[in-house]
């Protein structure tokens, strides 16, 4: 049996350990983290510049932030007058590393400021779905057991099994430290893992792509229908870092702001195009949902789609640019129309 | 409303109407050849002359839908004849992701359609431009992504 807070433990040692060495010698300015969340089954990020502070940092699995989304814009100090470039150890799990990477691909962060502080991540909880299962009670207090969750409350008590009520992208998740490559091995410390591709064979996507039509638009309408377009998903992907989103434009006002399901179902569409090829299924956007709406799904077909078509698995290596920034002669081409 | 539109389609002198955006280039000029060579095709597109297919923003496409056409059709020139040598070829892979998510969330397969027809083409795109009428008009009227109100 798997002992979740044995292992939670561990990790939170490792990685106090080598953000207390980092502080020490003065290879970073500042580290950024998980601590502890001022509610049960949530956790905050936590930025810090002293070694007497690194104890704040936690492991825990509520840690849904994808803090890579802190990086940008630069994290800059003034000093004497003149805005330097703060060096920034980032505590990170594979997705978190991976959104990195692929930041680093994008050009929007230098790969000198920064140091991938890996953990090996044990996978994270919805959180949305045990409230559900709670109901209308307040949680007061959670703790783990072996492979289990305990949550109490005034008056109830309930058991989940760990592995059920876990995220659902972390149930298919392969790379849960930083996949290393030889251009970023100065920039890792900690755990780490090599990974060449993604053996994902999309079984769930699959499963789906099967239902007809009308199946489908009733089950994405089911799904979408509770959205209030707060953008919470917006802010909390760290690849969402345009300066003029298109959902804030008004010139043109690209779609309605109603509540009415075409206005939804295009707002999911375009912020599933703009992630082709980049998104790399950390799961903040449902974490963060506040209707509890599982994005997983549309965000795993694009993925599904980019690796069938161009082969392509986002935030692995330096050196591959992203489908979306280049182009073959020779793409498949079978879904445009021809004469016979 | 939703009667009226079923009903609607069910009259046999419902006709599909389609947005087509055409590049500048090939397929505006290959239209134009089909209409002075006087080849025949439906009156059911209403032309949308775009610089290059590299313009289209998949959001034209999918508001297109949203606005209560019934089809869409997207041509540019052929890969490597690009005017901008590879507008199209960066147009394609966008194509290709946004074909696939609108099939992903239930838009009937033939509702927006592509096709590269050069500005010599004029058979070629006429007999295209029949295909996707016809295909379009036996998917029937856009009633789902169509916003109501």
């Amino acid at each position: 049996m798997v002992d979740i807070k044995n292992e939670n433990q561990k990790i939170e040692e490792k990685m106090r350990n080598v953000a207390r060495d980092l502080l020490k010698e003065k290879k970073v300015d500042l580290i950024i983290g998980y601590s502890e969340g001022t509610l049960p089954l949530a956790s905050a990020p936590v930025f810090i510049r002293d070694e007497q502070e690194v104890d704040k940092l936690v492991w825990n699995n509520s840690c849904y932030v994808n803090l890579a989304k802190y990086l940008i814009p630069n994290i800059r100090e003034n000093i004497n007058g003149e805005l330097v470039d703060l060096k920034v150890g980032i505590i990170s799990k594979g997705c978190v590393a991976r959104s990195i990477i692929h930041l680093l691909v994008e050009h929007q962060i230098n790969k000198e400021n920064i140091i991938i502080i890996g953990i090996n991540c044990n996978g994270i909880l919805n959180r949305r779905r045990i409230e559900k299962e709670i109901g209308a009670h307040e949680i007061t207090e959670t703790e783990l057991s072996g492979d289990h969750l305990i949550v109490k409350g005034n008056k109830f008590e309930k058991k989940f099994k760990f592995n059920d009520y876990m995220n659902e992208l972390c149930k298919h998740c392969e790379i849960r430290a930083p996949p290393i490559s030889d251009s970023l091995k100065d920039n890792i410390v900690g755990e780490c893992q090599e990974v060449d591709s993604l053996e994902d064979p999309f079984e769930d996507i699959v499963d789906f792509e099967k239902k007809s039509a009308d199946e489908k638009w009733a089950f994405m309408n089911e799904v979408l229908k509770d959205c209030t377009r707060c953008y919470a998903c917006r802010e909390a992907c760290p690849l969402c870092y345009c300066n003029l989103c298109f959902v804030d434009q008004n010139l043109p006002t690209w779609f309605g702001k109603t509540s009415e399901i075409s206005d939804i179902l295009i707002f999911h569409m375009v912020r599933g195009l703009h992630l082709a090829g980049r998104c790399v299924e950390c799961g903040a956007c449902s974490s963060v949902c506040p209707m509890g709406i599982d994005l997983s799904l549309i965000n795993r077909k694009i993925n599904k789609v980019v690796k069938d078509r161009f082969d392509f698995v986002s935030g692995l290596s330096l050196e591959k640019l992203s489908p979306m920034m280049t182009y073959k002669m020779n793409d498949k081409q079978e879904f445009m129309l021809e004469e016979n | 409303m939703n009667e009226v539109i079923t009903e609607k389609a069910q009259k046999e002198d419902w006709e599909p109407k389609i947005i087509a955006f055409l590049c500048n280039w090939c397929s505006y000029a290959g239209a134009d050849l089909a209409g002075v060579s006087r080849i025949q095709y439906p009156s059911n597109i209403r032309i949308v002359r775009v610089p290059c297919s590299g313009r289209l923003n998949p959001f034209f496409i999918i508001r297109s839908l949203v606005d209560g056409w019934d089809g869409v059709l997207v041509s540019g020139c052929h890969p490597g004849d690009c005017h901008y040598i590879s507008g199209n070829l960066v147009a394609r892979r966008r194509f290709a992701i946004l074909n696939d998510l609108l099939e992903f969330f239930g838009i009937e397969p033939g509702r927006v359609n592509f096709m590269w027809a050069s500005a010599a083409e004029g058979e070629r795109f006429a007999v295209l431009v029949r295909k996707t009428t016809e295909i379009v008009k036996k998917l029937g009227p856009n009633e789902k992504f169509k916003k109501q109100w």
